[in-house]
């Protein structure tokens, strides 16, 4: 047990102490969105009949962030440890590779969180927010923080430079984040592709976050929470059963 | 009591590189023992599969009679592993680290030891600095203080002392020693061959992935290298005939005779005296692990 927290903690600390980078750059970012897309679209784009469209926008950029650092937290810590050869000072003592899983996986998704929550402190002050059901927005922000923790986990086992992680999230991770409805509802898109956006998952972390402010959503919050749980799960036994094996790490 | 470290019929392949090629070793408790080879020997390899850093493709490992694989946490425990590479943290401070390191290994409250650890590698003065800006030699006695933080029984040094200046290599051998007097067994790899000689009672040579010689330090010096004397001699002297078979020209214009014992000096010195020729010059070389090291390695090819 004191491994596990040891390691959560030196994971936690490893952000915390480059926080300008880590929390400050990602919460200027979606700030930055927020400004040019409600600006843009304020006036032309409305969702939900009594939501604004910044309004709208403010819980998908929350959650796009809570997703992108949760992904980039862990895949950066295991590829710099890669990289430097600090990745040792963990793989010599005795934590098991649950604790291992865990400890990465929870340190992302409280950055995850943290940045999350610094972007809804930014633009709170631009729309005007329901909390309709906030248990929701608790229940998803863990559960996609956790989701994209584990993809970063095994993103950083796979990668071998820094690289293969940047194509990992600009080729995978952005285009999932991006194409999941953030910015839009999917029941704006053309059939086809309201189709193909009910296969990316993060659309129903997404979908489900929103439901926690307005009350409404695309689908169904119980839809999106059994998807996030089953996608959880195939994720974590995936990750599990690569520590267990050793890939890459233990080669 | 079982071995501190067993090695049985350990194979590790990279593609067609065959890394270790059926390694056997057994390395009992309270030994000070030397694991020497050229570069790509296997000598990394072996050490890392002992320390699950790399799985063996066949054979088993154990320490302290813990299966490295099967029983890891237990073996993982009893092992304190300085690296090679000279690898840190960026983000912390000397004693974070060791703090850090003494909670993965599910210690908390470990301070006196840690600073006691601080003081005998003399990192006191940098407790509080941050990794990246210490030199080498500081970041290498880091390395030997995170391999130690948990008191392992069994301690594995691979090169601690490349690129580490006189003094400081002095004064971490001296601790190394308090370690094994204190019952700890020690595993070392050097390219120094004289650290390996006068530190380990034991040494195992790996050549290709396989061990080629394993055997008592002395044993290996008095089965593979003899004392020498060396003498130069005079321009156009020639060696009386009895000396002539015996005696090897060497650089410098010496002839090296190699000694059964330290008694045939008399009687070289002797012969050359009834021939009337007067050294120039001369030098006594005991046994040393160069030659047995040179010799094996050749010998082995």
């Amino acid at each position: 047990m004191i491994g596990f927290r040891t390691l959560l903690h030196k994971e936690l600390l490893r952000f915390w102490k480059v926080s300008f980078q880590t929390v400050a750059a990602p919460v200027l970012t979606a700030l930055l969105y927020l400004l040019v897309f409600s600006h843009a679209l304020e006036d032309h784009v409305r969702v939900y009949t009594d939501v604004s469209y910044t309004a709208f926008l403010v819980p998908g950029l929350v959650m796009m962030s809570v997703l992108q650092n949760a992904f980039a937290n862990s895949s950066s810590s295991l590829i710099q440890g890669k990289v430097g050869g600090g990745i040792v000072f963990v793989l010599l003592p005795p934590i098991s590779y649950r604790e291992f899983y865990l400890a990465y996986v929870l340190a992302a998704v409280v950055r995850g969180i943290v940045v999350g929550l610094g972007v809804l402190a930014v633009t709170l002050w631009f729309a005007d927010l329901r909390l309709a059901a906030p248990l929701w927005i608790v229940v998803f922000s863990l559960l996609g923080g956790a989701v994209l923790g584990s993809l970063g986990v095994i993103a950083g086992i796979w990668a071998d430079k820094f690289d293969q992680i940047a194509a990992f999230q600009n080729f995978i991770i952005m285009p999932l984040t991006f194409l999941s409805g953030v910015f839009y509802s999917i029941h704006s898109l053309p059939p086809f592709w309201q189709e193909v956006s009910r296969f990316n998952p993060v659309f129903y972390l997404i979908d489900g976050f929103r439901h926690g402010f307005f009350g409404v959503s695309d689908v169904s919050p119980w839809m999106s929470l059994s998807v996030a749980c089953a996608c959880l799960l195939v994720l974590a036994v995936a990750t599990l059963a690569l520590l267990r094996s050793g890939y890459k790490l233990r080669a | 009591m079982p071995p501190a470290i067993r090695v049985s019929q350990v194979v590790k392949r990279y593609g067609a590189l065959t890394a270790l090629d059926g390694v056997d070793l057994e390395i009992a408790q309270g030994e000070f023992f030397g694991l020497l080879g050229p570069n790509g020997a296997g000598k990394t390899t072996l050490i890392s599969a002992l320390a699950g850093l790399v799985r063996a493709d066949a054979g088993t490992l154990s320490v302290m009679g813990h299966d490295v694989v099967s029983d890891y946490r237990a073996a993982r425990r009893l092992l304190g592993v300085v690296p090679q590479e000279l690898v840190f943290d960026p983000f912390f401070t000397v004693r974070e680290t060791l703090r850090f390191q003494s909670g993965y290994f599910g210690i908390r409250g470990n301070e006196a030891w840690i600073e006691e650890i601080l003081e005998a590698l003399d990192l006191k003065g940098k407790a509080d600095v941050n990794m990246r800006r210490l030199s080498g030699g500081m970041k290498r006695r880091v390395l030997v203080g995170q391999a130690l933080v948990h008191r392992p029984p069994v301690i594995v040094l691979d090169e601690p002392t490349a690129g580490v200046d006189v003094e400081l290599r002095q004064s971490l051998w001296a601790f190394i020693r308090r370690l094994n007097r204190d019952g700890h067994t020690i595993v070392l790899t050097t390219h120094y061959l004289e650290e390996a000689e006068s530190l380990c009672s034991r040494i195992a040579m790996l050549k290709q992935g396989r061990v080629i010689a394993l055997d008592s330090t002395a044993n290996l010096l008095a089965r593979f290298s003899g004392p020498t004397l060396a003498v130069r001699l005079p321009e156009g002297a020639v060696l009386p005939e009895e000396l002539a078979a015996h005696g090897h020209p060497a650089e410098g214009g010496l002839v090296r005779f190699a000694l059964s014992g330290w008694g045939e000096v008399e009687t070289i010195l002797a012969a050359l005296r009834r021939s009337g020729v007067t050294p120039l010059d001369m030098e006594l070389a005991k046994p040393d692990l160069e030659q047995v090291f040179m010799g094996m390695m050749q010998g082995a090819r």
